[in-house]
């Protein structure tokens, strides 16, 4: 393994096209539960906020933040095409009939906050605090699951002989309507 | 933010290599060996070290247990004196008017501001009590996963650091690299493929 310094740096860019991908992926409607080949549904969204960031001419950045919950992401894709990378989403993901998790995921990092899972249950005695540990641990276990299967899920996609026809294609289209 | 809390921030770890025998007796005897101190010691600035989950400012591990099911469950907490610029400013003020009257002169010479300094942080910083934060721990042994409630950079450069202590075992933060690294279960020809990929860009 990669000197651990050295790794985050030269790879960042993973987990923010992972992040353009997964955001094509969830906007054009693509079957998030045949994706994963999982046994219970699974639906994603994106949630209240994406932030992107553009690299320009003088090596400043530039930071794109659209917030709100029915914020238009337009702007989103318009600087995708001005070559921006997506460095942070926040999500919401549906698992099974009713458990529901919001949580921000930063690409470069895999950084997770503002993560709410379902309720775990109520507040109890001393002794039902094993039992709400428990819970708690399964669901966010769960959720980072999901978030792996996923990214693994694009690396596959990224890595496949047709990757340039298939996924590419697709993201292009969406990004520029095509 | 505390693990039962409604909301998370989550650093997330795999942990290389597994103790040769008896794991719960050695993560046991890893946190009482680097507990953090009942009694706050005066003179530190910071102080770390592990503490119980459900008593984080009582650290008895006698008492309180770190194994729920099959995680175990523990927090770092981080003790860190905190002097507030103003309050220097005041007390430096005062210790130099106290000293132009015993001197009988107007003017304080630069060396002697500081050395005044220097005794203001002093005092100061043994008289002021730290600030607990505390930071919980989630481990599930058999998979190697680790979860830090907490994404600030200094707090988990002090887990890393006093989790190898502790344990001798070495915690690998998870990224997107590491991923692949350390969970993927991709070949080596895969990661091979992987780890040549170059950023996407969609500028026409």
């Amino acid at each position: 393994m990669l000197d651990i310094a050295t790794a985050y740096t030269k790879y960042s860019f993973l987990g923010n096209d992972f992040l353009t991908w997964l955001w094509c992926i969830i906007e054009t409607d693509q079957d998030i539960t045949r994706l994963m080949a999982s046994k219970e549904p699974i639906s994603l969204d994106i949630g209240n906020s994406l932030v992107l960031e553009n690299t320009l001419g003088d090596k400043s950045k530039e930071k794109i933040t659209i917030k709100g919950d029915q914020a238009g992401l337009e702007e989103g894709t318009t600087a995708l095409k001005k070559g921006a990378k997506v460095t942070e989403m926040n999500l919401v993901c549906t698992l099974g009939k009713e458990a529901e998790y919001t949580f921000t995921i930063k690409g470069e990092s895999f950084n997770i906050t503002g993560l709410k899972p379902p309720a775990a249950g109520k507040d109890g005695a001393d002794d039902e605090i094993e039992g709400l540990v428990l819970e708690k641990a399964h669901l966010l276990f769960r959720i980072t699951r999901v978030i792996d299967t996923l990214f693994l899920a694009y690396l596959t996609q990224r890595t496949a002989d047709d990757w340039k026809d298939n996924d590419l294609a697709r993201m292009r289209a969406w990004i520029y309507n095509d | 933010m505390g693990f039962l809390s409604t909301t998370l921030s989550v650093s997330r770890y795999h942990i290389e290599n597994t103790f040769d025998s008896e794991p719960m007796e050695q993560v046991r005897q890893g946190l009482v060996k680097h507990a953090i101190p009942k009694l706050e010691n005066e003179y530190e600035e910071i102080s770390a070290g592990w503490t119980p989950y459900e008593s984080p400012y009582l650290p008895d591990f006698e008492k309180f247990s770190f194994v729920f099911g099959p995680y175990f469950l523990f927090s770092l907490r981080i003790d860190k004196k905190s002097i507030p610029a103003k309050l220097v400013h005041k007390q430096m003020a005062m210790e130099i008017e106290k000293k132009k009257e015993k001197s009988g002169r107007d003017f304080i010479s630069k060396n002697e501001k500081s050395e005044i300094k220097e005794m203001v942080m002093d005092v100061l910083m043994h008289k002021m009590p730290s600030i607990p934060n505390v930071y919980d721990i989630l481990w599930n042994y058999e998979s190697a996963d680790l979860f830090v409630f907490t994404t600030q950079k200094a707090a988990n450069e002090f887990f890393e650091t006093i989790f190898l202590k502790s344990f001798n075992l070495k915690p690998i933060r998870i990224f997107p690299y590491t991923l692949v690294e350390t969970k993927s279960g991709f070949s080596a020809a895969q990661k091979d493929r992987i780890l040549t990929l170059t950023p996407l860009h969609h500028v026409r």
